[in-house]
């Protein structure tokens, strides 16, 4: 039993926060909401370099063939600097997909691009009504039923649909079937849909902790500056419970997220269980925690001049995403109480 | 990251789960009602002659030096077997900590095998009248008696869980009154049949004297009754305090239990609700449904957070005041699952002490209360929030 990380784990995703931390700074993040695409290549294909993108595709294909316990920490990294990109999509999602279902032709297509930096993919699975960053994806993956099919990016036509957060960019999406290439279908299909599901579930309930882990740090960074009747804010008890409840709640819910890795790596019998119970918490925890943080923030936390929006408006679209806390906690109960 | 045991811990547990399962008692009266309480002792007893009452200590005092994952083992098969509360738990897992850290060879081997045996039973006496969560308030005072050789003892303990029933008590005296509050405090530990202690029990909110009032006049005790050095009474307490906060005291085995025992109760209600019995159409309320789930995912939280916790431990990473938030959690989410129980039982929730209508003759609104002194004992969960914003987010203490 060792329900921690590895060095080698831990020290990649250091390096990982330290590229981060230097290349996408809250400036390049409100830059993001600002350009049209609102996307940097030289950024993606910096943590390409570095292994990223092509950590879950195949050795065999020019990746790092390492799994969501290696991959769900990179993913916390990227919420805390609230990293505008479909890392989730392409990474923890259709690259694995497509390794394990898709025919040697199509794996060959996009395996090796993705893995070098030079395909960015993005997926809309049954019961997700938009699909993100559809504007830059040289793939689309896509579920009809029990089929899914691979859609290049040049053959989609989309319709934006405006996301409260500004760097997050939400299209409806549109293709002629002749476009779209088969990858599975029956029951391997809804085989490979639920664990894409449960993935993307995992991997966005890793981004709400680093989230809410950023928010927390930046309400602490305030209230000990900010003085009012001639004291720190921070010193006074009702501001000091606001936050204690908000790592109580991040605390809790990490383990989660871990489990839920460990569990899709080991593909246990317990994942959906185990999936919907990390995303449930994360989603919970991160809305709480974004409460607190503009609570704390007080009138300067509800300006769009201040940075901490960013990381309020990804919160409110990611909690929802990939099933919001309701919906996972009922996933639970079905599992736990319908016999 | 590895989630499974070794083979010799599964051999371990298996080992446990047949002897909880063949020896565990079951209907025992509270073990904090006098009748009860000889009952449990004699439980206890019989836990210590198959060595198990203190796994995780030496073989020397009576244990089985079983790891933390072991004790973790352990503690998830003897609530999974519906083992009752420890009623010797102030001295295992409280005093015997201390004593493992600061105690003199003598103090081991006089106090720790009498405690694994039930044979001394242990009580703990932190608060006073007026010093609940200031702690560093008390106001007992031990007087130095050079002539011989030990401290007198003045003052009132109170709040001191089952103090009518036990027969040694430790707690902090003031051996320096000029000194500042956390100083010129000493830890003792003291035998309540001393002369000069008389002992009140108190009825607490469930009904049991669970609790005493605890008064020294002119109390003797020798200088080999002093844990720890004289004056750094408040060190070596704190000390005890983070292993009642944190995972020592509350093991998620006894939660997870809680918890299993909530789906089974949801299921037997929400079937009688099926079939429209009044008394439990309540529970066929979806809204209810989402509260058992949320119950059993908390105390499943708590599991895995004592996991990653005691990974820690075992290579050396001390959780620190981290403790306060355990201690947050694990009581918040047993006052919420017994809450979930008490709406599933909706108007039977009331009853009793084995009442004729009572569901498993009452033990959810007893439990139900016994979960509301979480957030109260140990530490106000206000305190400990407090511990939280200063020490683990570090928020200006003034």
């Amino acid at each position: 039993m060792r329900f921690a990380f590895t060095d080698d784990q831990l020290l990649f995703r250091d390096t990982v926060a330290d590229l981060l931390s230097k290349e996408c700074s809250p400036e390049a993040v409100r830059w993001a909401w600002a350009d049209e695409t609102g996307r940097r290549p030289e950024l993606w294909g910096a943590l390409a370099e570095m292994g990223v993108i092509g950590l879950t595709v195949p050795e065999a294909h020019g990746g790092l063939g390492m799994d969501e316990i290696d991959l769900l920490p990179l993913l916390t990294e990227v919420g805390r600097v609230a990293f505008p990109g479909p890392l989730l999509e392409t990474t923890a999602v259709v690259a694995p997909l497509l390794a394990e279902n898709a025919p040697a032709s199509v794996a060959e297509r996009w395996l090796p691009a993705i893995a070098a930096g030079e395909a960015v993919a993005t997926v809309q699975l049954a019961g997700q009504p938009f699909v993100t960053d559809a504007h830059v994806a040289d793939v689309l993956v896509v579920q009809h039923d029990d089929r899914i099919y691979a859609v290049p990016g040049d053959k989609l036509r989309l319709t934006p649909q405006q996301s409260v957060d500004g760097a997050r960019r939400l299209f409806s999406v549109d293709f002629d079937a002749a476009d779209a290439e088969l990858i599975i279908s029956g029951e391997a299909g809804w085989v490979a849909a639920n664990t894409a599901f449960d993935r993307g579930a995992a991997a966005s309930a890793a981004v709400l902790i680093g989230l809410a882990e950023q928010m927390i740090a930046m309400t602490v960074e305030y209230v000990v500056a900010r003085r009012q009747f001639g004291v720190q804010i921070g010193s006074f008890q009702a501001v000091k419970h606001h936050l204690a409840d908000a790592e109580l709640k991040v605390s809790f819910a990490r383990p989660t997220v871990w489990n839920a890795a460990y569990s899709l790596a080991h593909r246990r019998p317990e994942v959906e269980r185990d999936v919907s119970m990390a995303k449930c918490f994360a989603s919970d925890a991160a809305e709480l925690v974004a409460r607190k943080a503009l609570q704390c923030h007080g009138a300067i936390g509800y300006t769009t001049e201040h940075d901490l929006h960013f990381w309020l408006k990804r919160t409110w679209a990611l909690s929802a995403a990939w099933g919001d806390a309701a919906w996972h906690r009922r996933r639970v109960a079905h599992v736990l109480l319908d016999d | 990251m590895d989630l499974n045991f070794t083979e010799a811990e599964e051999a371990f547990r298996a080992e446990a789960r047949a002897w909880l399962e063949a020896n565990v008692p079951t209907g025992l009266p509270s073990g904090d009602t006098r009748e009860g309480f000889d009952l449990h002792v004699e439980w206890e007893k019989k836990l210590f002659e198959a060595r198990w009452s203190v796994v995780s200590w030496p073989e020397e005092y009576g244990g089985r030096g079983a790891s933390l994952w072991e004790w973790l083992i352990f503690e998830e098969e003897y609530y999974r077997a519906g083992g009752p509360q420890r009623v010797t738990q102030n001295g295992i897992f409280l005093l015997a900590p201390t004593i493992f850290e600061f105690g003199t060879d003598e103090q081991k081997a006089r106090f720790l095998p009498a405690m694994a045996a039930a044979d001394d039973l242990w009580c703990q006496g932190w608060s006073e009248p007026d010093a609940g969560s200031d702690l560093a308030g008390i106001k007992s005072r031990a007087a130095r008696d050079d002539e011989r050789g030990g401290w007198v003892l003045n003052g009132q303990k109170t709040w001191t869980t089952r103090g009518a029933f036990c027969n040694w008590v430790f707690g902090l005296f003031r051996t320096d009154p000029d000194a500042a509050r956390h100083s010129g405090m000493t830890y003792l530990m003291v035998p309540l049949d001393a002369p000069g202690v008389t002992v009140r029990g108190v009825e607490r909110l469930d009904g049991d004297e669970g609790f005493a009032e605890v008064f020294f006049d002119d109390v003797f005790v020798g200088d080999d009754l002093v844990l720890g050095g004289v004056n750094e009474g408040w060190a070596v307490a704190m000390a005890t305090t983070s292993s009642e906060r944190g995972l020592t005291l509350r093991s998620p085995g006894r939660f997870c239990a809680a918890a299993d025992r909530l789906v089974d109760l949801w299921k037997r209600r929400s079937a009688l609700a099926a079939i429209g019995d009044l008394a439990a159409v309540g529970a066929g309320d979806p809204a209810l449904r989402d509260d058992v789930a949320q119950s059993w995912m908390e105390a499943e939280a708590y599991r895995l957070a004592t996991l990653a916790d005691v990974s820690g431990l075992v290579e050396g990473r001390s959780q620190g005041a981290r403790s306060s938030l355990t201690k947050i959690f694990w009581s918040e989410l047993d006052v919420r699952l017994h809450e979930t129980a008490l709406r599933l039982l909706g108007p039977t929730a009331e009853l009793i002490d084995d009442a004729p209508g009572a569901v498993d003759g009452g033990a959810w609104m007893k439990g139900y209360e016994f979960s509301l002194s979480g957030p109260i004992y140990a530490g106000t969960n206000e305190i400990q929030r407090n511990v939280v914003a200063e020490r683990v987010l570090g928020l200006p203490r003034k």
